[in-house]
């Protein structure tokens, strides 16, 4: 039951980098990143360090992020708080996202028009709350509202028909994922209305192992 | 709108904040308030210039985006063995060595600091300085070279105190730092063994947000896909009850497959250590390279093959992956314990044989001594002594030195191993596997022997290993820290390259989460053996008469006493005396005992 079976189309790159791409792919976050910078004043800084979990490095190096996904509509100079949002088709092609399943819900939640379209802030919010340095209780407050596909303050037996299906690709067939939705429901529902409360989830995820280690991006 | 309400919040307690301090107290308030500030921003700053410091970091997050946090932890784990090292190098470089360079007397001018006459001829040698005898073995970097005098220089710097207070220092900074970072873990290791929330960890913890590369997001995907139906089929179905007297059968044969190449293995080490004494007292020049470093070749070899065969032996039992990791790696840590037990006991015998060396050469001393003066002058007499060349004095064999040689011989070899473990086994293999598919008659990428997996389990052991050998060896060596932070550093850089080139993401990629302080365990019970042996030597056996910084002394730690003989008012003797009585320190080692286990289920239970 436990025999490995080989799966194809493994190939690593066999390529040794030269130098030069490596550096060049790290040439302008270290060097635009001097004590010099002139996109934010220094409340700003200060007041995202506040509300954030990051560093000043770090802050900086998320602006060049959300800026490479648009340069033209992001300017460089944040100063005067410009009204820039933008749209989730971008947001979802980055590469930390691109490959989550779940990048729309991310998106959504954390977006402040519920739409997925993001502005500098809820960017710096969503790395956030899915950074190392947030605690347990907010990382499973979030999480609950990502996997809250209506968004009616309850897990119901469809937002995890959903999550399900998201996760396997649709490989599973309509009664194993009953069975399996039916099973996290009788594990974790505590007050036995059928569906998971957010407290229900927290009692649930507070538990897990797992839980803090995958449910994190590193940028 | 988070901006704009923090700095509402924020110009509120400006506002109000000078109001707080009332009349006479009004100035040194405010005055309180901007140190507060101050020190709050000053704070910040250091934490901004810390993570700054930190390296690897972009490298170590496209390890990790490609084969998930457990390969990537490993990199994590070597990047805080590496800050570890650097602190411990920083103590031995900056207060043994330097000082002893810069203030102490030059080569030539003792004995213990000039090579020997009869070595002269090859001591510059590159076999010779790649063995570490010769110039390398009469220099700082190793314990012989060191001189007794109380105090050297203008500064009048305490070397021998200094040498053993950095000894000591080096295992307490080390213990305090492991049992710190275990107390950190301890607190987000979440439940334990639970299965009362398979499907919902299952569905909500088993897709890792770390990744970020569409290959590893398929392996993801079907490990995922695969892992539900395993779980819906165990869930459906009873247990078959046949076969179970097969699998028991089988489980129990591979037990005994493990113990026999562990009992290989021992007596294997233990036989070639015999050899290399037969070859040591016939002369170690009449033997080859092999003969000279069989004992270390053997070892490494032994560490490099029996954890693939017990890997091999793990397929007949049929365990769940985390079980079958879990007796992986209490085999492979039984094989190392046996390896460094056997290692330690033939250093004690050599140890043994050089102090019965000793006395034979200090009753030569006098022998030869009195040949200088050709007996014409007879005992008792106070005649100026005879210059004599340092070079030419006879030598009492250090066995310190001696001890020191072979944790550095032992650790370059491991590490030689290792480079060409990965230069031949993950870099040459998948070169084959990749160039020979077209022209083989079965697909080499799909069966055997495919490109490799990297071995989670195995480096972590190596790791911590190699650490207790530098536990172990740096107070005889002074220059072993050193020799680890370059190495560290080589090898982050030697295996991120091989991870990203040569190595595929494993197929099942379930994470052995609680393993972080499994290795943590480890690392505190290899640093409490690894202590064992230097304590007792320290403790009971006597130092050589005439290299290191105490010798003259009954006991190395007679330092101690003589320091505060000389450098302490009379008064602080005495209270140390009494201070120093057994029925207090048993009850105070006791409070230190409980108080460490205390903070440790605090910090837990502060969660």
């Amino acid at each position: 039951m436990w025999r490995k079976t080989r799966r194809e189309g493994q190939r690593p790159p066999i390529k040794v980098t030269l130098r030069k791409e490596w550096w060049d792919k790290n040439q302008r976050s270290e060097l635009e990143m001097g004590n010099k910078q002139t996109i934010f004043t220094p409340e700003q800084l200060d007041a995202y360090q506040d509300c954030t979990f990051f560093t000043r490095k770090e802050i900086l190096r998320l602006f060049y992020k959300y800026r490479d996904l648009a340069p033209q509509l992001v300017p460089l100079d944040y100063t005067s708080r410009p009204n820039v949002t933008l749209p989730y088709e971008l947001i979802g092609s980055m590469p930390e996202l691109k490959d989550n399943p779940f990048r729309q819900r991310i998106a959504e939640v954390f977006s402040e028009s519920g739409d997925g379209n993001m502005t500098l802030d809820d960017f710096l919010d969503m790395f956030s709350v899915l950074s190392e340095m947030a605690p347990r209780d907010l990382k499973a407050y979030y999480a609950f509202k990502i996997y809250d596909f209506n968004n009616d303050d309850y897990i119901c037996k469809s937002d995890l028909e959903k999550t399900v299906n998201k996760l396997t690709r649709n490989e599973l067939t309509p009664e194993e994922v009953s069975l399996a939705c039916e099973k996290v429901i009788y594990e974790a529902d505590l007050d036995n209305d059928g569906k998971l409360s957010l407290e229900d989830f927290q009692h649930m995820i507070i538990r897990a192992p797992d839980f803090l280690s995958t449910f994190h991006i590193r940028i | 709108e988070i901006s704009s309400s923090t700095e509402e919040a924020q110009l509120f307690v400006e506002k109000f904040e000078g109001a707080l301090g009332k009349g006479k107290g009004k100035k040194f308030y405010a005055y309180k308030v901007m140190m507060t500030k101050k020190w709050m921003k000053f704070q910040r700053d250091f934490e901004n210039f810390k993570t700054a410091c930190i390296p690897w970091e972009m490298k170590i997050k496209e390890i990790e985006s490609h084969f998930g946090s457990s390969v990537a932890s490993y990199f994590i784990f070597l990047r805080w063995m590496y800050g570890i090292n650097m602190i411990l190098f920083g103590l031995t470089f900056g207060l043994v060595m330097i000082p002893e360079a810069l203030m102490g007397k030059p080569y030539g001018s003792l004995p213990r600091k000039t090579v020997p006459r009869a070595e002269e001829a090859t001591a510059m040698n590159f076999a010779t300085l790649w063995d570490f005898s010769g110039f390398a073995q009469y220099s700082v970097l190793f314990y012989g070279y060191y001189n007794n005098q109380r105090t050297i220089g203008w500064l009048k710097f305490r070397m021998p105190l200094s040498y053993f207070l950095v000894g000591v220092g080096t295992i307490g900074y080390s213990f305090m730092i492991v049992i710190r970072t275990m107390a950190r873990n301890a607190n987000e290791d979440g439940g334990g063994d639970d299965t009362s929330f398979n499907f919902s960890w299952k569905m909500f913890t088993s897709w890792d947000y770390l990744i970020g590369n569409p290959e590893t997001a398929d392996n993801k995907f079907a490990s995922i896909t695969t892992s539900f139906k395993e779980a819906i089929v165990e869930e459906q179905e009873s247990r078959k009850e046949e076969n179970i007297h097969l699998t028991r059968f089988l489980r129990v044969l591979a037990n005994f497959l493990a113990l026999c190449t562990l009992a290989g293995s021992g007596y294997l080490i233990f036989f070639v250590v015999r050899r290399s004494q037969k070859f040591a007292l016939e002369g170690l020049e009449n033997y080859g390279w092999w003969e000279r470093n069989e004992v270390n070749m053997v070892m490494s070899l032994l560490g490099m093959f029996c954890p693939t065969l017990f890997d091999v032996i793990s397929s007949l039992e049929n365990y769940h992956p985390r079980i079958a990791l879990r007796w992986q790696l209490g085999r492979i840590f039984a094989l190392f314990l046996g390896n460094l037990y056997t290692f330690i006991i033939a250093l004690m015998d050599e140890i043994n044989l050089k102090l019965e060396e000793e006395k034979i050469v200090k009753y030569n001393m006098t022998i030869w001594e009195a040949s200088l003066y050709n007996g014409t002058i007879p005992e008792n007499s106070t005649a100026p002594p005879i210059q004599v060349d340092p070079a030419d004095v006879p030598r009492g064999p250090c066995w310190e030195t001696m001890v020191g040689q072979e944790f550095v011989r032992l650790t370059v070899s491991d590490t030689m191993t290792t480079y060409i473990t990965i230069l031949i086994g993950d870099f040459l293999r998948a070169v084959f596997v990749r160039f020979f598919n077209y022209c083989w008659c079965w697909d080499l990428e799909y069966g055997f022997p495919s490109y490799s997996e990297f071995d989670i389990s195995g480096n972590v052991l190596g790791l911590i290993f190699n650490q207790g050998m530098i536990w172990m060896g740096s107070f005889y060596a002074p220059c072993l820290p050193a020799i680890n932070v370059f190495r560290l550093h080589t090898s982050m850089y030697l295996q991120c390259w091989a991870v990203m080139c040569c190595n595929v993401p494993q197929e099942r990629v379930f994470k052995a989460s609680r393993s972080n302080n499994f290795y943590m365990a480890m690392l505190l019970f290899i640093l409490f053996l690894s202590t064992l042996p230097a304590v007792y030597t320290i403790v009971s056996i006597p130092p050589s008469f005439d290299c290191g910084p105490f010798s003259g002394k009954t006991r190395m730690f007679e330092v101690i006493s003589e320091t505060l003989e000389h450098d302490f008012p009379s008064w602080f003797g005495k209270v140390f005396g009494y201070a120093s009585n057994p029925g207090l320190i048993l009850p105070f080692i006791l409070l230190m005992v409980t108080t460490s286990h205390k903070s440790l289920t605090s910090s837990v239970q502060s969660y």
